[in-house]
Parts: structure tokens; C-alpha cells; sequence
């Protein structure tokens, strides 16, 4: 119990400290964006105009800063995020996000997770069957896949698979645009076709670093005296293998998953902006272009949330699958 | 106190200094490739005037869209400019960024984990606090808001960036091997002895931890130079300097690939992938070189241990 308190408040400080940064950047930052937003205007606007818009997305000059700051504080937590400046003008951030999150959740969401499961997996067998065939060819190949840069290895596939085979796979958007979102069979198909060059960027430039550190701490697990011990026994290859020794060579690997994950997030805004994929990270990339100081602020705290609950889910996995967490609390 | 781990386990403590880890280097094969492609790339960032004839990469002085010949080994690109000149031109920018940012982190790395670990208490829960929740911030959106509101990031905004956000995920490191350190002997005898604080961290504790803070560093850089890269493919960083990641941005915006000229955007980002792969190679190297289980095993001595086990 001790320790789910402790797990909340860590996630309620970083989650704060991530909004603070947020609200106090622009804030301290040269240039204001009522310049900004009168030079994208192009002066057309009259000073009393602008100053409306940006009040309308909570930045008054004339306040005091820290009642500003309590406001933005309430705003973001009660899903007031005020409308869109950018290139989609009077839009409501909110519905900006929720448009866009269904195709994240999806594309990295899942493609993150996978990675995850499949990296670990080959992992282990890799360094169970140690000095094999698998083992001796996976490490050098996978150094390499995991210096990769994400955006890359997206312009490579698309190079490969859409440009040199005439379109034989679709490179941008999450369908095609002439469709109609429908509960079909072949609109499903057609997400799944746009879907396969980005989900295949992120396995490729993700699973490297999973099956080697799978593999080096399963290679420690398997040298402990109790995987002897169990040898001893007489128990199953396969139980050795998932019930001693993976089991506890995986909780370095889920923490160590927990602390990438800004690195993956990092990759997949790329990986969106590469293949024109409408989830968040491209409207970030839309929303650093056109100076939608809203829809940023909403989306990076959107950022740090997935990223605080996916963290929380990991202690929570580990704390399932070691007791030594249940019972000291820390470790 | 965070939940956070690192495994450390595998970095075991390197015995001596110096000595014990030329020879590694001599034995691992990785290690040398992936020095001598840095190598490669140190000596085109010197002097960069000994592999092209061309002179001012980035101006606009040949006719554009030719293919590879013996006179533009690359091509050139739709504005008229020398791929191979802009590649060899754009290796001290991108190594610069990779190496001067790994370094400054790797030093933050190391002064707040030690600092941590050694001063325990109070100082250490509130420096491990700021160190996990920098690891947890998504730093590359912060960076992107970042970059937007500094408006066209020079090198400097883009370096102090990268170190304010590269340096957490060592700092973590650092602090969990200087704890298993702190009650040893050697250090146990150092205070017996009345020797300074000071003196224990820097002549005693550190030099131990050689292997880990190389690895500290080459991470760092390899992060450094991956988001810098990232920076300037999508228009953040200067889109006049010479560098690998602004040579992506601008294939990009040509739509080179669309339009036949995908040398533009292979050549750049192969080398940004070389050299992360010459550091991840060397990372790698040094893993095995601390912790002799990961080494690769040859043949013979894996029949023996099949023999054994059954």
C-alpha cells in the first residue's frame, strides 16, 4: 500500500513539474506570442482582436502571473484547452486531441508494445541457446538496428516499398483520403495497408535495444546459483527457462522500458511527421509550425500523461512479478 | 526511492585503469570497428578540405538534379549543390554536436549521481527526485517547444538543450554504482585514514568507474546525436548550417525521394547511422570488456558446456 502512495505521488510531482515547465517556457522565452501571432496575421488583425484570441487561450498579460498560473493549472486538468490559433483557427483543442489519439493509441501504442514483447522473446532464446547460430548473428545485427535514427529507416522503407515499387504500399496518411471512416471490411483493410511501413519503422528501430538487454541480463540470470538449483531438481527446459530465469531477468528490461519511453515518443512524432500520419505527434509538428501555443501545451502534457501512466503500469507489472517490491516497498 | 532501476550488475568495476582496457579493445572485434569508422569521421571533420574540391557546400554553383559521376561522386542536389561536398562539410557540425553535448552530460552525469550516492540523506532524495523526473519528462516535445519559442536555434540553444535533457539517464546510473561502491573497503580505509572528501570521490571512487562512465558518454553522444538529427530534419535547427541533419530537411522539403534523387536523403542519414552504430559498437564493447559473461563464445567451449549440462 506504502508503496502505491509513493508510486502516485511520484506521478502526481512529475506531472506537475511537467506542466510548470510548460506554463513558464513560453513565458520566459524572447518574443511573446502576440508578436508572434501578428506577424502570422500579417497586421490584419487589430490589437484588440489579437489580445482577445490569446485571452481566450489564457495568456493575459496584465494578470498576475501566479493567478495566471492557477488558472492554466485548472484549465489543464478540467480539459479547457482553450481553441486552436494554428492553421485549423476556432477549433477547440480538445477536439483536435481526440481525433488524433485514437490513430497514436494504435500506431505507436501498439507497435511499442509488441516491439516490447517480441524484442524480450528473442532474448531470451537468444542467450538460451548461447553461442548458437541465433546468438552468434543476432547481437552484431541488432548494435546496429538500435543506433538507427527512426526517421530514416521510415524514408528507407518508403524508399523501398512505395517509391521503387510504384505504390505498392501506401507512405502517408492513416487511409485514403477519397474512403469514408466506416465499419467495412475494406476501409479496416485500407487502415491496416497505411498502417504497415510506420509500424514496421518503429519495430525495426526499437527492437534492437529490447532483445540485447533481454538477452545480457538473461545471460546473468542463468549463471545464479537457484537456475542451477533447479537444474538440479530435475525440472523441464522450459520451465528453467520462462519460470526462473526469464521471469526474473525481465524486470530489469520493464524498467528499463518504462525510462525509453520518452525515447519512443521522441521517434514516433518523427515517424508521424515522415509518413503524414494524424496522430498526435504530427499535430505537434502542425502545431510548432504555426505557432498553436494552445494545442502545444495541451499535447505535451498529453505527452507526459501517457508516458506517467505507461510508468505506472510497468511498477505495477513489476511489483506483480517480484515480491521483493510488495514487500520492502522500495527497492 | 524512485522505483527506477538500473541494471548495474553488468558493469562490474574494472580493475585497473588505462592498461586493462587497451588491451580489451585489442581482443574485441567490435570495439575496433567501431573506433576506426570514428576514426574516419574525426579526420573528415578536421580537415574536410582533403576529401572534396568543392569549397562552399552550400552554395548554389552546379547544375541541379545531375546523377553520380566522376565529377559529383553523389549527384547533386535540385538546388545545385554537391552531395558529397555537403556530406563531408556536415561531419564536424554533427560529431561537434555529439561529442561536446555527451561530454558536458556525462560530467552533469557524474557530479550529480556521485553527489547523491555519497552525501546520502536528504540531498540524495531530493537529487534523485529531480533526476527521475527529468528521465520521465518526454524530452523531445519539451525540446520542440523549446526550439520554437528560442526561435531559429543556433548551435548553442540546441547544445544546451541536448545536455539539460541527456544527462538524467546516467546521473541514475552513476548514483546506483557509487551506493554499491560507498561501504567497500578501499574507500572504508580512505576516510580511516582521514583523507578529504574530495580526494575519496576523485582519486579513489571515480577511477574505478572508468568503464561505466565511457559508457555514460557514448550514450549520451549517440542520444545527442540522434535528436539533433531529429531537430533539423523537421526545420528546427539552422537551415543554413552544414550538417547531416540539415541536408535530411532539405532532401526532405525537395521531396527528393519522389523525385528521383534518393541519394540526397540515403547518403546523410548513413551517416548519422554509421556513426551511432560506432558508438553503440563501442558501448557494446565495453559491456563485454566489464562483464566477461557476455562475451561471445566460441565453439569449443560451448560443445564442453553442452557436455557438461547433460
Amino acid at each position: 500500500m506504502r508503496y502505491v502512495v509513493r508510486r502516485l505521488g511520484f506521478f502526481a510531482l512529475t506531472l506537475w513539474v511537467a506542466l510548470t515547465l510548460n506554463f513558464f517556457i513560453p513565458r520566459f522565452m524572447p518574443g511573446n506570442p502576440l508578436d508572434a501571432l501578428r506577424a502570422r496575421t500579417h497586421d490584419r488583425l487589430s490589437p484588440a482582436a489579437l489580445e482577445q484570441m490569446l485571452t481566450s487561450y489564457g495568456f493575459k498579460p496584465h494578470q498576475n502571473i501566479f493567478v495566471q498560473y492557477l488558472e492554466y493549472l485548472r484549465n489543464m486538468f478540467t480539459g479547457h484547452w482553450g481553441i486552436s490559433i494554428g492553421a485549423t483557427l476556432g477549433e477547440p483543442v480538445s477536439t483536435i486531441v481526440w481525433q488524433a489519439l485514437p490513430w497514436t493509441l494504435g500506431l505507436v501504442g501498439v507497435t511499442t508494445v509488441l516491439a516490447f514483447l517480441l524484442g524480450s522473446l528473442i532474448g531470451v532464446v537468444a542467450a538460451w541457446r548461447r553461442g548458437g547460430r541465433l546468438d552468434s548473428v543476432l547481437p552484431p545485427v541488432f548494435v546496429v538496428t538500435s543506433a538507427l535514427p527512426y526517421f530514416w529507416v521510415g524514408l528507407m522503407l518508403i524508399l523501398v516499398f512505395s517509391v521503387w515499387t510504384h505504390g505498392w504500399l501506401p507512405s502517408d496518411f492513416n487511409y485514403d483520403p477519397d474512403l469514408l471512416p466506416e465499419f467495412s471490411l475494406g476501409f479496416i483493410e485500407n487502415v491496416l495497408k497505411h498502417a504497415v511501413l510506420p509500424a514496421a519503422t518503429i519495430l525495426i528501430a526499437s527492437i534492437g535495444a529490447w532483445i540485447l538487454t533481454m538477452r545480457n541480463n538473461m545471460i546473468t540470470t542463468l549463471a545464479e546459483d537457484y537456475v542451477r538449483m533447479g537444474r538440479a531438481k530435475g525440472l523441464s527446459n522450459s520451465r528453467i527457462m520462462t519460470d526462473y530465469a526469464a521471469r526474473n531477468a525481465m524486470l530489469p528490461n520493464l524498467s528499463g522500458f518504462a525510462m525509453s519511453l520518452g525515447f519512443v515518443i521522441t521517434g514516433s512524432i518523427l515517424v508521424e511527421y515522415v509518413f503524414n500520419y494524424p496522430g498526435l505527434g504530427y499535430q505537434l509538428y502542425n502545431a510548432v509550425q504555426n505557432t498553436d501555443y494552445p494545442l502545444m501545451q495541451a499535447l505535451f502534457m498529453l505527452f507526459t500523461v501517457a508516458v506517467l501512466v505507461a510508468l505506472l503500469v510497468c511498477d505495477f507489472a513489476i511489483a506483480w512479478l517480484d515480491p521483493r517490491v510488495r514487500a520492502t516497498g522500495s527497492r | 526511492m524512485t522505483g527506477l532501476l538500473v541494471d548495474t550488475s553488468g558493469r562490474a568495476v574494472t580493475r585497473r585503469r588505462g592498461s586493462g582496457l587497451t588491451a580489451a579493445i585489442r581482443r574485441s572485434r567490435k570495439a575496433q570497428v567501431g573506433l576506426v569508422i570514428l576514426l574516419v569521421f574525426c579526420i573528415v571533420a578536421v580537415v574536410p578540405g582533403l576529401f572534396t574540391s568543392v569549397r562552399h557546400p552550400n552554395a548554389l554553383q552546379f547544375t541541379p538534379r545531375l546523377g553520380p559521376s566522376g565529377e559529383h561522386w553523389l549527384g547533386t542536389t535540385s538546388l545545385g549543390q554537391d552531395i558529397w561536398a555537403q556530406l563531408v562539410y556536415g561531419t564536424r557540425q554533427s560529431l561537434v554536436i555529439a561529442v561536446v553535448a555527451g561530454l558536458f552530460a556525462t560530467v552533469l552525469s557524474v557530479l550529480v549521481g556521485v553527489t547523491a550516492a555519497y552525501l546520502g540523506g536528504l540531498p540524495d532524495d531530493v537529487l534523485s527526485m529531480i533526476t527521475s523526473v527529468f528521465l520521465v519528462i518526454p524530452t523531445f516535445p519539451l525540446i520542440i517547444i523549446f526550439a520554437t519559442y528560442a526561435g531559429k536555434s543556433t548551435l548553442i540553444v540546441v547544445l544546451i538543450v541536448l545536455v539539460v535533457t541527456g544527462w538524467s539517464y546516467g546521473a541514475n546510473q552513476m548514483r546506483a554504482q557509487m551506493l554499491s561502491l560507498r561501504n567497500r573497503e578501499f574507500l572504508e580505509s580512505a576516510r580511516v585514514r582521514g583523507e578529504r572528501r574530495t580526494y575519496i570521490i576523485f582519486a579513489e571512487a571515480l577511477p574505478t568507474m572508468t568503464s561505466l562512465i565511457v559508457a555514460i558518454f557514448l550514450g549520451a553522444a549517440l542520444y545527442s546525436l540522434l535528436t539533433a538529427a531529429g531537430l533539423q530534419f523537421i526545420g528546427l535547427g539552422d537551415p543554413d548550417s552544414s550538417s547531416w541533419g540539415t541536408m535530411l530537411y532539405w532532401s526532405e522539403s525537395q521531396s527528393a525521394l519522389q523525385t528521383g534523387m534518393p541519394l540526397w536523403s540515403i547518403a546523410p542519414g548513413l551517416c548519422v547511422a554509421l556513426l551511432g552504430v560506432s558508438f553503440a559498437l563501442i558501448n557494446y564493447a565495453f559491456d563485454e570488456i566489464s562483464n566477461p559473461a557476455l562475451r561471445p563464445v566460441r565453439r569449443r567451449h560451448v560443445k564442453r558446456a553442452r557436455d557438461r549440462n547433460t
